[in-house]
């Protein structure tokens, strides 16, 4: 069980982590919601929940809810750029289909 | 997918509702963009990683519109049609815009504010403005990758009603839902991380290219309040490239310059003045089209020296600032610069020097203003939690007041109050049975009305008739947080009432504005043309490499004839690519789909009987 980080991801992170000057890692998610059932939830997070699941990946803290795990275990985060945009990507193995966008996705 | 930012605690947006929000500098000279992404502001840079858009619009004869670099490269060869500095007339009156005859522009005088015109027709400065904010959202969105849900624009503290009102109009005219205007000193401050530090008086030093301002900024309980502005709106870091030029042509004993030599010194003026910034010694060579070589250098101790008395004339404003809001340089706790101008070190150190402290200046000083709107932008879009949120108080920079018999003007709501604010005053009839009263609401500091701007006029009628004085008519200023001003006057006795938003006489009537948004929408659809081809092209162009690359594997299943049919509808679509139709590129590609159709299935079944070479049925 775990979810990883690459390194541009984990260096972005740890930069806007650093900017932002306050917070104890990244918590991910997920959250029922949008065209395909289940949409990505990518937060700050200023404090560890007695119930969430805890990952280390490259030096940054990464926090799941239990609920959430099961949808996107596996998954690893990463951050890419196209064209002007930028921002980050999840490469979550359990997606069977997700909508066009894919902003909210099935397993 | 989509790329995802990361949002504070629990303010992760729903999929298709992410609350994308920027922050525009729309400056005289450049213009920028900014975003807050994933907690950081960021300006947001063209494809080729340029943060500034020169704000410089040029307007062809069949309506395309050049902005930004492509525009200020052909500044000089077509000046009529290349529109420079149009912020200065933004809200103007052709008499109000100073040295109109050292531009090179055709002006209209038009009722409401000056206009240009082009080889396009006539354009308003609110319409060239919006020509630069359309490039700036369509980079936010390519940057983005979604619709914008809103912009904070920013404008100097000392705009008018009639300015800002000018400059909302434009941001919508560029489809923005202008969330609100921002003072370009308080957005330098919210950069600058201010509202989090103590209480206390800062002052913002902005030197751009072509106006310089000051703004003394009060900050308690994390509200800012703009006290006092000031500054020279000729004075920037153009000039400072006009001395270095002027040296050079003294230096050099120059005979009058042609227009062509005469952009390349300059050019090199300000690239000598820029190298300075981090060199004790610049180069200036110019090969003029006469043939001689102008080859110079430039010390900083002389561009001090030449430079000297536009430094002074910062200082000025300085002092006035501070007059007016009754401070001294010790009340002052920080000084920010803003303004690519600010990094000349003379100008540092002449700061340094005046204010007794070190001025802030890591961020830089041609972004801050941006950033600053960006992250004022993002807590008005709701990407913050509400404890952080932070309200920002501006003042009106010119007295409001309304027109008394005799020509007086009466101050309503005085210069500095901040905003929002509202303020009634009464008034009554001059004459017996008077049943109307006409107001004419103004804006300045002068005590006769021809001396002060006319921003408004309207009519309050049905007041039954009275003995003179004995009506009373409560007129009442009302000033939103834009700093948009309405005014109401209400007769008490029977509760007549009538009320005019300025909307002042030298901002945009309501049919100018529908004209403008009627031409947008009418460009809408040249831009649906314009996508609709493009996705025909690309359609096209896959069905021909498909197409090709079958006829070089396995051209042997056609006949000569059918081989001939399909090279046909080939040729037909490649010569109809490159046109502008659409629809020609559309039949084209449909005929050739058909053409292939029989070589496509000859091709499926050749492949499955290629797949079942050699394989026993029983093992299907």
């Amino acid at each position: 069980m775990a979810i990883t980080l690459t390194e541009q991801a984990a260096s972005h992170v740890q930069a806007f982590l650093a900017r932002r000057g306050k917070g104890v890692g990244l918590r991910v998610g997920v959250r029922t919601s949008g065209c395909s059932g289940l949409a990505y939830k990518l937060e700050f997070a200023d404090a560890v929940n007695p119930e969430d699941h805890t990952f280390e990946s490259r030096g940054v803290k990464v926090l799941v809810d239990p609920k959430s795990l099961q949808f996107i275990d596996g998954t690893e985060l990463d951050y890419t750029r196209e064209g002007l945009n930028e921002g980050f990507k999840f490469r979550n193995p359990r997606v069977k289909d997700q909508c066009g966008c894919g902003e909210s996705f099935n397993v | 997918m989509a790329l995802l930012q990361i949002s504070e605690p629990g303010m992760s947006a729903a999929p298709h509702e992410h609350r994308l929000a920027v922050g525009i500098d729309l400056g005289t000279t450049n213009s920028l963009v900014a975003t807050v992404r994933s907690g950081v502001a960021t300006v947001l840079a063209d494809e080729l990683g340029r943060p500034l858009l020169p704000s410089i619009v040029r307007y062809h004869a069949d309506g395309r519109v050049d902005v930004g670099y492509a525009a200020q490269a052909k500044q000089a060869v077509d000046p009529k049609n290349t529109i420079v500095s149009v912020k200065r007339f933004m809200g103007r009156g052709l008499r109000d815009v100073a040295h109109v005859e050292n531009a090179p522009y055709d002006f209209v005088d038009a009722p409401g504010m000056v206009q240009v015109r082009t080889a396009a027709g006539v354009k308003s400065p609110v319409e060239v403005s919006s020509e630069i904010l359309k490039v700036l959202k369509l980079r936010a969105e390519a940057s983005l990758g979604g619709e914008l849900a809103g912009a904070v624009i920013t404008v100097p503290a000392y705009f008018d009603d009639a300015q800002r009102q000018a400059t909302k109009d434009a941001g919508k005219l560029a489809g923005l839902n202008v969330l609100r205007l921002l003072n370009e000193p308080t957005a330098a401050a919210i950069a600058y991380g201010l509202e989090n530090a103590s209480e206390g008086i800062y002052a913002v030093y902005d030197l751009g290219g072509g106006t310089f301002d000051l703004s003394i900024l009060k900050l308690a309980r994390g509200v800012f309040e703009v006290v006092a502005t000031s500054g020279d709106s000729m004075l920037g870091g153009d000039d400072f490239d006009q001395r270095v030029f002027c040296w050079a042509v003294e230096q050099a004993k120059l005979s009058p310059l042609g227009p062509r030599d005469m952009r390349q010194l300059l050019m090199k003026s300000r690239e000598a003045k820029e190298y300075l910034t981090y060199h004790g010694e610049a180069p200036i060579t110019v090969r003029l089209s006469s043939g001689d070589v102008v080859d110079l250098s430039i010390d900083t101790e002389t561009f001090c020296n030449i430079t000297q008395t536009l430094v002074r004339k910062t200082l000025g404003p300085v002092r006035k600032a501070l007059r007016d809001a009754g401070l001294t340089v010790d009340d002052i706790k920080g000084v920010v610069m803003v303004g690519g101008a600010t990094r000349m070190p003379q100008i540092q150190r002449a700061v340094a020097e005046l204010f007794r402290r070190d001025p802030l200046n890591n961020l830089d000083p041609d972004k801050v203003v941006a950033l600053g709107a960006a992250m004022q932008a993002n807590v008005l879009a709701g990407n913050q939690p509400t404890d952080q949120d932070w309200l920002l108080l501006d003042v009106i920079p010119l007295s409001l007041g309304i027109e008394t018999m005799g020509g007086l003007a009466e101050k309503i709501i005085p210069r500095n109050t901040t905003i929002p604010a509202a303020k009634a005053q009464e008034f009554t009839t001059f004459k017996d049975g008077q049943t109307a009263m006409s107001f004419h609401v103004v804006q300045g500091e002068r005590e006769l009305v021809a001396d002060c701007r006319s921003l408004a006029r309207f009519d309050l009628r049905g007041i039954p008739p009275m003995a003179a004085g004995a009506a009373r008519v409560r007129v009442t200023f009302q000033v939103d947080a834009d700093g948009l001003l309405s005014v109401t006057a209400r007769e008490a006795s029977t509760g007549i009432e009538a009320s005019i938003t300025v909307k002042p006489s030298y901002g945009l009537s309501d049919a100018e504005i529908e004209r403008m948004l009627r031409e947008s929408f009418e460009h809408a659809k040249e831009d649906v043309h314009a996508r609709a081809l493009a996705e025909h092209r690309v359609d096209a162009q896959r069905l021909l490499d498909a197409t090709r690359s079958a006829l070089a594997v396995d051209r042997a299943l056609l006949a000569p004839r059918e081989l001939e049919a399909v090279e046909n509808a080939v040729r037909a679509l490649e010569q109809v690519l490159t046109a502008n139709d659409a629809r020609a590129i559309k039949q084209a590609t449909d005929a050739l789909n058909r053409a292939t159709e029989e070589f496509a299935e000859r091709r499926m079944d050749e492949g499955i009987k290629r797949a079942l070479a050699g394989k026993k049925i029983g093992s299907l």
